[in-house]
């Protein structure tokens, strides 16, 4: 039996899958690892190709990344907007809402952070207010840009991919205009310094009390990231909200007979997700360049989708992705090749993805599939 | 007036071509039941290529090849995770966006130096060049836009009038009664997954080769996303689709062109507005594509997005 249908035809190589019945978490820490070094093998190829030698590059990026606190507080820095924009697409996700909006919903959040440090905030107005009146403001534009597609989702059936999408290209756009018109400084495509009362307080600031902290630029944003995070893990763990949000991802039928109304949660979650985003173009500007960039960010509303995906959706592994790719984009900026940094996470997500098959599944090659479809029948 | 005009829709039918060739291959995966949101991905490869192969050669056309060739391969990932490793279309999809950006920028970035290779042919028809208006318009173009003119009939009589295109519609519709027709639908929809990866590559090198003749980091700048977009808008039918690509090719053009107007000379902030035309306009055309879909219970391939499996398989 097994010889005649393996002669059968080209199409496919005879395997028979058999979901794994129980998750043993040294299989799955084992193939991860495993995955994990087939993409830097792949990179490491394409490296290679390019005329360099991957594994001085692999090793600068790591040491700069990881190598030194001060390296280790970089890391830090660039995993802060990370950790935000992730707890805002995994939301999303959870309900299969797709939002691939956030970068768009990151630099509408900056853009709206900067007009209340540059027109509402006075010198006189107490740090913690200007802080919080901007970080207000930058959830409230990440939420206005989440809000339109998971609207337009609910009301009229557009697909949320596309919208989402689509409306990154116009947030750069209306950045764009403000920061080389109105905003602009000496027409650079940036904005003046905010006043000083609205930066989010340094590590390094406190040098002087404690010396060791020197130099070490993580901010206030970390905290605001913690804060997030502490109340999504609540929030997905354990509330009726978060129950509703996986329900009506995993089985909008059934949620529906649950008596969930799906477009309201559609819309609420989608400007949820954005404003989540938002606070992460708040944190950039208030916390690391006091100003408004027209290259605020270098992508990291996109990386965020990687990363959350690589979290499984989860808030507690959002943080530890968020860590290991905030490392990467500063390996990346070391190497100054940021297309390094956005090679490496297509081709991690590639082979997770793929991969995700063999955590799924265990796999039998076609004779020892065959023995047990044989015990069935 | 009409003379310039006749220049915006001359340019609007060019860079519509690189539109056309992407959401046609599109529409081949998705009438086959395979979502693949790798299009950025797939042009920017075949654009990168495209470029590559020509100033390596010194021939446009072995570059188109070559562009197409790198996005059908990249196409031929997504259909072998998504479809054999059974990996989620749309996560496969975005990596393969992401995959394809990176990879271009990382192995295109000695091309961006290189200011000009040789471009496509550019052919004026006899006659019917000649014509008022619609002559300039139609029939004085890169060669390539005249193979964008032949790919809509043909993809048009493929899809329903012959017995692979038949075929096609099944496995996307109902793959299980296909199966049980015979129809070998797994290497039925990698082959339709990896076609429409060619096209994508041809329509990526087209922006190197024809409309932007040039090579930059991200050239597509969203046009693959757009192409996904147009898919919806043109129900999955390729004659749509070419209207929808040359209109959105036209609106692409549009902010260069409209630059020459003294009103939007003397006002250049306008131009960061103009800028934003093509994307708010997808947004829109999904607006009314959505809801006339929904009025009309008719559209995407039934089976679209989901993996076929086979019960039962394995003995």
């Amino acid at each position: 039996m097994a010889t005649q249908s393996a002669s059968r035809r080209w199409s496919l190589p005879q395997i028979a899958l058999e979901p794994r019945t129980q998750q043993s978490w040294s299989v799955n820490a084992g193939l991860t690892l495993g995955l994990l070094l087939l993409a830097l093998a792949l990179g490491g190829i394409v490296i290679l190709l390019a005329g360099g030698n991957p594994f001085v590059v692999y090793r600068n990026m790591l040491v700069a990344a990881f190598g030194t606190k001060w390296g280790i507080s970089d890391t830090l820095v660039k995993s802060t907007p990370l950790i935000l924009a992730t707890l805002g697409v995994s939301l999303a996700f959870r309900m299969r809402l797709w939002n691939i909006g956030a970068e768009g919903q990151l630099l509408l959040g900056a853009l709206c952070t900067t007009g209340v440090a540059l027109h509402v905030v006075t010198p006189e107005t107490p740090g913690v207010l200007a802080i919080l009146l901007m970080a207000l403001a930058g959830f409230a534009g990440g939420a206005a840009w989440g809000f339109v597609p998971g609207w337009f989702k609910a009301q009229f059936g557009v697909n949320e991919i596309i919208s989402s999408l689509m409306l990154n290209y116009v947030a750069q756009s209306l950045l764009n205009f403000f920061v080389f018109g109105p905003w602009s400084e000496r027409g650079f495509g940036q904005t003046p310094m905010f006043p000083r009362n609205s930066w989010m307080p340094r590590l390094t600031d406190f040098a002087d009390t404690f010396p060791i902290v020197r130099g070490m630029t993580v901010h206030g944003g970390l905290l605001l990231a913690l804060l997030a995070f502490a109340i999504l893990f609540v929030v997905v763990r354990s509330s009726k909200f978060g129950f509703e949000i996986t329900l009506a991802g995993d089985n909008p039928e059934a949620a529906r007979y649950a008596g969930i109304h799906l477009r309201r949660l559609t819309i609420y979650i989608m400007t949820l997700s954005g404003g989540l985003a938002g606070l992460a173009g708040m944190s950039e500007v208030a916390g690391v360049s006091h100003r408004l960039i027209n290259s605020v960010s270098p992508g990291y509303g996109f990386t965020a989708i990687i990363v959350a995906w690589l979290a499984r959706l989860d808030p507690l592994g959002a943080l530890w992705v968020a860590f290991l790719f905030g490392g990467l984009l500063v390996g990346a900026d070391e190497i100054s090749s940021a297309g390094i940094a956005q090679l490496m996470q297509g081709i991690i997500l590639f082979v997770m993805v793929s991969g995700g098959l063999l955590l799924r599944y265990r796999i039998r090659f076609h004779g020892t599939g065959a023995k047990a479809t044989g015990i069935e029948a | 007036m009409i003379n310039l005009l006749a220049a915006i829709l001359s340019a609007g039918m060019r860079s519509g071509t690189s539109l056309l060739f992407a959401t046609v291959g599109e529409i081949h995966a998705e009438r086959a039941g395979v979502l693949n949101l790798g299009v950025e991905g797939m042009m920017l490869m075949g654009a990168m290529t495209g470029y590559g192969v020509t100033h390596l050669t010194g021939s446009p056309w072995l570059g188109l090849i070559g562009g197409m060739l790198a996005g059908g391969s990249l196409a031929l990932l997504h259909g072998f995770a998504s479809l054999v490793l059974r990996a989620d279309q749309v996560v496969s999809g975005l990596a393969l966006t992401f995959l394809g950006s990176g990879l271009s920028a990382v192995l295109g970035a000695p091309l961006v130096e290189i200011r000009q290779v040789p471009r496509l042919p550019t052919w004026t028809i006899p006659v019917l060049s000649d014509i008022p208006f619609l002559g300039p318009v139609l029939f004085d173009h890169s060669a390539v836009v005249f193979l964008g003119y032949l790919l809509i009939p043909l993809t048009w009589y493929f899809i329903y009038r012959t017995r692979p295109g038949l075929e096609l519609r099944a496995i996307g519709e109902n793959p299980a009664a296909a199966d049980a027709q015979g129809i070998r639908v797994m290497r039925l929809r990698i082959l339709h997954v990896t076609y429409g990866g060619l096209l994508a590559g041809i329509g990526g090198a087209t922006l190197s080769l024809a409309v932007t003749p040039t090579w930059i980091d991200n050239l597509t700048a969203g046009q693959g996303w757009i192409a996904v977009g147009l898919v919806i808008f043109a129900g999955w039918d390729p004659v749509r689709a070419a209207l929808g690509s040359y209109l959105f090719g036209a609106l692409r053009r549009l902010p260069l062109d409209l630059q020459n107007f003294s009103y939007f000379k003397s006002n250049p902030a306008l131009g960061h507005f103009t800028n934003m035309l093509p994307y708010l306009a997808t947004i829109l055309m999904l607006l009314f594509a959505s809801s006339a879909l929904l009025r009309r219970k008719f559209g995407a391939p039934a089976a679209l997005g989901t993996p076929y499996v086979r019960e039962g398989k394995g003995g």
